[in-house]
């Protein structure tokens, strides 16, 4: 029990540990990566002295004199002296270095007597080097005894036995070819078949026998029958197991003494060191490939199980970078702590990803993903944490238990690996920790916004499985999927706050920073490269180049040694033959130095020792020492061996001994009569090399090209769609020239009114609207459905009896019918709708009334019958017959556009029952009050699932919403009611003269009871009502204020607990709501009150047509500011925290701060459009366009979006705008409605 | 036939797969190639243990043991793969350790370092080496199988093998370098219990692509 305990505490204590750290780490995710980040940089500092790896050899060079061999121990001075070189070396590589012209030249000589004899003096030198032998006190040295022993070759390499010593001194010259034996050579009729017998054939990377027994490069050797310099080098090469210095500077003396070198400049004091890395041959790889093909598997099926996160691909490279920041940091601490590693990092590297494994990121991740999402991140992360703490702290403490015990094996190389893979594991928890939490707190914060994002579309945007049978279509719908939708993409709505590093995001895709930077980078890669040649390319490329040119194969017969790249060269020079038999003489070894520098003629060769020379081991292959070891089974990987300086030798024979040493065959070979000299092959072959190149090199842009158009669309890049209304110049982009991508959002277009829409009044959950047509529609404000349908009876009546008969109570007095034919701009006409203060009118045809989009509520109020007509109303006769006899003609021969709709509610529809689908009820016969049918909305409001409609006559009426049925009505007044507010139970009702009149809507209920739909509501809108069907509603009208203002009251506005009214006498009143109390007359507008904007917070702005706007303080009745901001009326006003929205009949919109009165910016909006906006969070405002809505960045008036809201948007302007709770905004757009899913407002509480 | 006719709906590729016949012949395939694959590679890396430096042609070395060395080790591991579930079904212990790809993918690449150990690495004595595979033999399983049934199946096959082996080399068709311990390599068993360990852990993984799918089958039907 008291283990369990002390386990249990253990556990809770590491529960709670990771907990705490799992909220540190999501509470500060950028200092914690940038933390990680640093120490990760610091740990691979050390890597920094690493040597890179690579295969190529490494030099080092040391003076001769005061040369001894290095210790096996590292001595002081490490700082000079590389790690490889230690202990003595494989072999002491002593090079004799032979140069031989047959000098002068002489016309009579053949090609052959180039080389023959030069090579011939080879077989003396030997002698001579093999004979020499250095005696002094301490006895007699020859090379027998100093010399690298070397006894088999490998098996494979029966072919060389005759050529490769196989017993005794390793001892390569060009000798080699005839078994060093001088018979052999003077036997041979072809020199260079002998030679070329040897060569590999086709495209062989390894060194070729010829440049081992050589010992210069090929082009250097000069044994070529078109030799231009005739000039033959080769050398002898001595591998010496021990350094005697005093045997060898002897043997140089001697030689030198011999054949003197006398303008040769060769220093002799340099000893150079060669070491050779570990060579990767295929054989090698194929293991290692594999392991890493594993790996990569099983990298690829971990990160497959990440799964619920925003980003998969980005938290599967979170893994990976925090796995291989681990391992290298590892290998830097150890290298830190003077551990320096020795197993081949990329053959380990595999094991160690393996062992460290990828286990506890997936665990952790999954055990997030895991947690409620309705969490806040930060909890989600932390409880995920100490989900999974104690699995992970026993994961950690097993693998380190195993690795440690691997530890124990005592076995160097796998102690170094545990070493690495507890470095490794350690550091991995660690940054599995810090890096990886909170990579995956970031990603799940982000997740959780695009997931919100995503839900309130889903739930509205689904597009209507079938269309409703009460919303008939003229017209087919538009495709849902409209091209003209424009709108910003998800993220960067998100980042509609964070704009700089949008900024910045922009800028480097703008500027292709990123590839320019990689681009640079790989091309002073490639310089560095070429520039220091590590890997000896170019030496193997110009081998390859020379190897394949037919410059020394002319002489051969097609099927040897002929490249299938390039066929041989000149088939005539095989064809030549010359049978001229020359006598065979040994040549007696005789000195010639008196022929050096003796005749200088045009054609005499010349010997020249330069600095090329001195380094001639560097223009050898790579592989030179290395494969010529490997033939004896020794290996140079990881060793090293000392070249010593070369003997220079140089041999002047005569034309004469020339001659003697010729083969009788030797003048068959003559040249062709027109040789091509080298430079031309050359060349040819450079130009063959260079055509091939600039031929593929065409071919792949082609083919990338292809690739690229066959891929990519044709405007891959290019911004957007265009679109014609707004054209590109007049988005307000950005200033690094980034306009809004396209992404689909469809606004959801609702479809049922056949006129106009007047009047839109929402509550969040419903929407109602109403039509010039008085039909009145309430729908769902979340799915767009159609509710409910109050059409209005009077003129479906009336038109059915086959006229209008309408009769309203329509003030002359204010409103003379002239006035709205002739289409003056009559404020008294408009300002009593709710839908006014828009600014446009247009004229249209007056010959259909459908046409009449910019006039609210006029067409049923002409009244057309001018005989029927009061009299004391009765204008002259003649002034109106005619149009009296056009207007009934017209609507004679036209049904009416009200006619056109018949809702047709008896036809059987397969649709889901939703209320809408109902019958049109017919006029409750026993509806509390009568009905005037014939006088149309003027105002609307909305609260609950109560209607209340102001109508021209004078009428309040409350409709269910829901049921449609009439369930109050009111007629004490006589006077059009121009604007309705509907505060809790209260409604007050502006009327046409300027009255105020305040209603109590009573149920038989008490208040208290009443129930409450739907969420808390956001800025004014409280909380609704809900009235069941079965109360019965009263409406009492409280008080009336008769003259509340001198002249119509324009606006009406009302929020907490206060009532706001400003009218066309210049004044806004404020009244309390409770009893109806006339708090305060504003007065300080030098026009008619066109605006005002009351929230719950008391702000009180005002607009007036003189363009001014006013802030006032509510509970003071001060004015807090005033400024000008239009030119002519202010038409809308909006408040937020921070700034002031307006627009005014100039088409702008100023958005001021709001404490300082500064105007921050304006937009300028399209001509008749600025009257519409609204706002949908702190910083995103919307705007109402020609047949589009514009979102708006408040905070930097960017433009972030603009969603068309239908494919004919000509000349249908959206004049209001609505912003639901939910984030949606309704708009009118003709005789539809509009409603478009903002793809996100969400900002979340960090 | 309901089974002939649900079949027949799902669709040709389904029907393929949930055949049984058809489903054992794939995944023997699967397991031969996978088991020839890595017996060419091992052996290479076998191979250069002895040898320091290669002749040109280095392909032939890759098949310079005798040839039918591969497809022995093919044959082996496909019937080993198709062991394991098998004797899971039988005994009725299913086999629940992390049964996912990655983690199969690991155990290969444990399998494999222990072969790179055993080539590369030097060690002291044979006996050494001998414990230390064997340590990291019994390290892989219970890694990745810790099942009674795999630890006695990898063991008597592991045996099995080295007896086959000793008996072919003491009849001369086959030859060690170099006999160390009791005349065999001393890696030999252990080499052998971690690749039964490994090619059952494959087979298992395959089959439960057979069980899922006569899960859904089920849950169709």
């Amino acid at each position: 029990p008291a283990l369990m305990t002390v386990r249990e505490r253990l556990r809770q204590n590491i529960s709670a540990a990771f907990y705490r750290h799992g909220l540190l780490c999501a509470s500060y995710p950028v200092p914690i990566v940038l933390f990680t980040s640093a120490s990760i940089l610091t740990c691979c500092y050390p890597l920094l002295k690493l040597p890179l790896p690579g295969t190529g050899p490494v030099v080092f060079t040391t003076g001769v004199r005061d040369y001894t061999i290095p210790y096996h121990e590292p001595q002081g001075e490490i700082g000079e002296r590389p790690e490889w070189y230690r202990g003595p070396p494989v072999a002491y590589i002593q090079q004799v270095l032979v140069k031989a012209a047959v000098s002068p030249w002489d016309n009579t000589l053949v090609p052959v007597d180039v080389f023959r004899s030069p090579i011939g003096r080879v077989f003396s030198l030997l002698e001579e080097i093999r004979n020499h032998v250095y005696t002094d006190s301490s006895g007699v040295r020859s090379l027998e005894s100093l010399c690298l022993q070397v006894t088999d070759l490998l098996p494979g390499l029966r072919r060389m036995q005759t050529i490769l010593p196989e017993h005794g001194c390793l001892l390569v010259s060009p000798g080699n070819y005839w078994q060093n034996q001088r018979d052999l050579f003077d036997l041979d009729s072809d020199l260079l078949k002998t030679i070329h017998q040897h060569e590999p054939k086709g495209f062989h990377i390894s060194t070729s026998l010829r440049d081992l027994l050589f010992g210069v490069m090929k082009e250097h050797t000069g044994v070529s029958l078109y030799s231009k310099k005739r000039v033959v080098t080769y050398t002898i090469t001595i591998a010496l197991s021990s350094y005697d210095p005093r045997f060898l500077g002897s043997l140089r003396a001697r030689l030198k003494q011999l054949h003197p070198s006398l303008n040769c400049t060769l220093r002799d004091d340099h000893m150079v060191h060669v070491h050779f890395k570990e060579e990767i041959g295929i054989a090698e790889l194929i293991p290692l490939v594999t392991t890493y093909i594993i790996l990569f598997a099983y990298i690829y099926f971990s990160t497959r199980k990440i799964d619920m996160v925003k980003s998969k691909w980005g938290l599967a490279l979170a893994a990976v970078v925090t796995v291989l920041s681990s391992l290298l940091m590892s290998v830097g601490l150890c290298t830190l702590f003077g551990l320096t590693p020795t197993l081949n990092g990329g053959e380990i590297f595999p094991y160690l990803v393996v062992v460290i494994g990828l286990e506890n990121v997936l665990v952790l991740t999954k055990s997030v993903v895991s947690t409620p999402v309705d969490l806040e991140v930060k909890l989600r992360i932390a409880q995920g944490l100490s989900n999974e703490s104690w699995s992970i702290m026993k994961n950690v403490a097993t693998e380190l238990g195993i690795i440690l015990i691997g530890y124990f094996t005592l076995v160097p190389a796998i102690q170094e690996f545990c070493l690495f893979a507890v470095v490794g594991l350690v550091s991995d928890f660690f940054l599995q920790m810090f890096f990886f939490t909170t990579v995956l707190s970031i990603d799940i914060r982000r997740m959780e916004l695009a997931d919100l994002n995503r839900r309130l579309p889903a739930e509205a945007g689904m597009p209507q499985p079938k269309p409703g049978p009460l919303r008939p279509r003229e017209t087919p719908p538009p495709p849902r999927q409209s091209p003209h939708t424009i709108t910003l993409q998800a993220p960067a709505f998100r980042n509609l706050r964070l704009p700089k590093r949008l900024r910045v995001v922009y800028f480097l895709a703008r500027t292709r920073l990123a590839q320019r930077i990689i681009m640079v980078g790989t091309v002073i890669w490639i310089g560095i490269l070429v520039y220091t040649d590590p890997a000896g390319l170019r030496t193997y490329l110009a081998a390859q180049v020379s190897e394949q040119s037919p410059l020394g194969e002319s002489g051969l017969p097609p099927h040897l040694g002929v490249a299938p790249v390039f066929p041989g060269g000149d088939p005539t020079s095989t064809l030549s033959v010359l049978p001229a038999p020359e006598p065979t003489i040994i040549p007696e070894n005789h000195s010639n130095g008196h022929d050096s520098l003796g005749h200088i003629t045009p054609v005499s060769p010349q010997i020249s020792w330069g600095p090329e020379d001195e380094d001639g081991w560097k223009h050898l292959y790579l592989r030179q020492w290395p494969s010529l070891f490997s033939y004896y089974n020794i290996t140079l990987a990881k060793r090293y061996i000392s070249i010593l300086p070369v003997i220079p030798v140089t041999l002047h024979l005569s034309p004469q001994e020339a001659i003697e040493t010729r083969h009788p065959q030797d003048t068959r070979h003559q040249p062709p009569p027109i040789p091509r000299t080298p430079d031309q092959q050359n060349d040819l072959t450079l130009y063959k090399v260079a055509a091939l190149g600039l031929a593929a090199g065409v071919l792949l842009v082609l083919l990338l090209f292809c690739l690229y158009r066959v891929l990519c669309p044709r405007n891959y890049g290019q911004n957007g769609v265009p679109h014609g209304r707004r054209r590109r110049g007049d988005l307000p982009c950005d200033e690094y020239g980034y306009s809004p991508p396209v992404s689909e959002i469809s606004p959801l277009l609702l479809r049922g009114h056949s006129m106009d829409i007047e009047c839109l009044a929402s509550d969040g959950m419903l929407l109602a609207s109403c039509c010039l047509a008085g039909q009145i529609r309430v729908w769902d404000a979340q799915t767009g459905d159609c509710l409910t349908i109050i059409p209005n009876n009077g003129l479906r009546r009336s038109s059915s009896s086959g006229g209008w008969e309408h009769r309203d109570g329509w003030d002359p007095m204010t409103m003379p019918e002239p006035d709205t034919l002739s289409g003056a701009d009559t404020g008294a006409c408009l300002e009593g709708a709710e839908c006014d203060g828009y600014p446009l009118r247009r004229r249209l045809t007056p010959s259909r009334p459908a046409l009449f989009v910019d006039q609210p509520d006029l067409t049923p109020l002409i009244d057309t019958n001018f005989s029927e007509l009061p009299p004391s109303q009765k204008p002259p006769k003649n002034g109106f017959d005619f149009g009296e006899l056009v207007d009934r003609a017209y609507q004679e021969h036209e049904p009416s556009p009200s006619l056109a709709f018949t809702p047709s509610p008896t036809a059987p529809q397969p649709r889901r029952p939703s209320v809408g689908d109902q019958p049109v009820m017919s006029p409750d016969p026993c509806s509390p009050g009568p009905t005037d049918w014939d006088s149309s909305v003027w105002a609307m409001e909305l609260r609950g699932n109560l209607i209340a409609a102001g109508r021209s006559s004078g009428k309040l009426e409350l409709w269910d919403a829901v049921e449609g049925s009439l369930r109050c009505c009111n007629e004490d007044g006589v006077s059009g009611i121009t604007a309705l507010a509907f505060h809790n139970n209260r409604i007050v009702a502006a009327r046409l003269n300027g009255s105020l009149d305040f209603f109590t809507v009573e149920t038989n209920k008490p208040l208290g009871l009443l129930q409450y739909r739907g969420a808390p509501g956001r800025g004014s809108m409280p909380p609704s009502p809900c009235y069941r069907s079965e109360d019965v509603i009263n409406c009492q009208l409280t008080r009336s204020v008769q003259c509340a203002h001198q002249k119509p009251i324009t606006v009406l506005r009302a929020a907490a607990g206060r009532v706001v009214t400003g009218s066309q006498d210049h004044t806004v009143r404020v009244y309390r709501l409770e009893d109806s109390c006339c708090l305060f007359t504003l007065q300080g507008h030098s026009g008619g009150i066109t605006s005002i904007y009351i929230d719950q917070t008391m702000v009180l702005a005002s607009g007036g047509q003189d363009g001014a706007i006013c802030l006032w303080d509510v509970l003071t009745g001060s004015r807090v500011s005033h400024v000008y901001g239009h030119r002519g009326d202010v038409t809308s006003l909006v408040c937020t925290t921070s700034c002031v929205i307006s627009s005014g009949l100039d088409d702008l919109i100023c958005i001021w701060d709001r404490s300082t009165g500064i105007k921050l910016y304006s937009i300028q909006q399209e001509v008749g459009c600025g009257a519409s906006l609204g706002v949908i969070s702190e910083s995103l405002l919307v705007t109402g366009g020609q047949g589009c809505v514009s979102f708006w960045d408040l905070n930097f008036g960017d433009l972030l979006q603009t969603v068309y809201l239908g494919q004919n948007s000509e000349g249908q302007g959206v004049r209001q705008l609505l912003v639901l709770e939910n984030a949606a905004i309704v708009c009118d757009f003709g005789s539809e409605l509009s409603l478009v899913y903002v793809p996100s407002v969400l900002e979340k509480l960090d | 036939h309901t089974w002939n006719s649900s079949v027949s709906q799902v669709g040709p590729y389904i029907a393929v797969i949930t055949n049984r016949t058809t489903n054992v012949v794939i995944r023997g395939t699967m397991l031969f190639s996978v088991g020839v694959f890595l017996a060419l590679v091992l052996n290479l890396l076998q191979v250069q243990r002895n040898v320091t430096l290669f002749p040109p042609d280095v392909l032939s070395s890759v098949f310079s043991s005798a040839w039918w060395v591969p497809p022995c080790c093919g044959s082996a591991s496909a019937l080993i793969g198709l062991l394991y579930p098998c004797i899971d079904h039988c005994l009725g212990e299913p086999h629940k350790l992390k049964r996912e790809w990655s983690s199969v993918m690991r155990c290969v690449a444990v399998f494999v370092g222990i072969n790179h150990a055993s080539a590369k690495v030097d060690f002291a004595n044979n006996v050494q080496l001998s414990l230390t595979l064997a340590a990291l033999s019994i390290g892989l399983w219970w890694t990745f199988d810790r099942s009674r049934s795999g630890f006695g199946l990898g063991v008597g096959i592991a045996l099995l093998a080295t007896l086959v082996t000793q008996l072919l080399v003491y009849n001369g068709v086959f030859q060690y370098t170099s006999p160390d311990f009791l005349y065999i390599r001393s890696w030999l068993p252990c080499i052998f219990f971690a690749g039964v360990i490994t090619i059952g852990n494959i087979g298992r993984q395959l089959a439960l692509y057979e069980c899922k799918v006569v899960q859904e089958k089920i849950h169709q039907d």
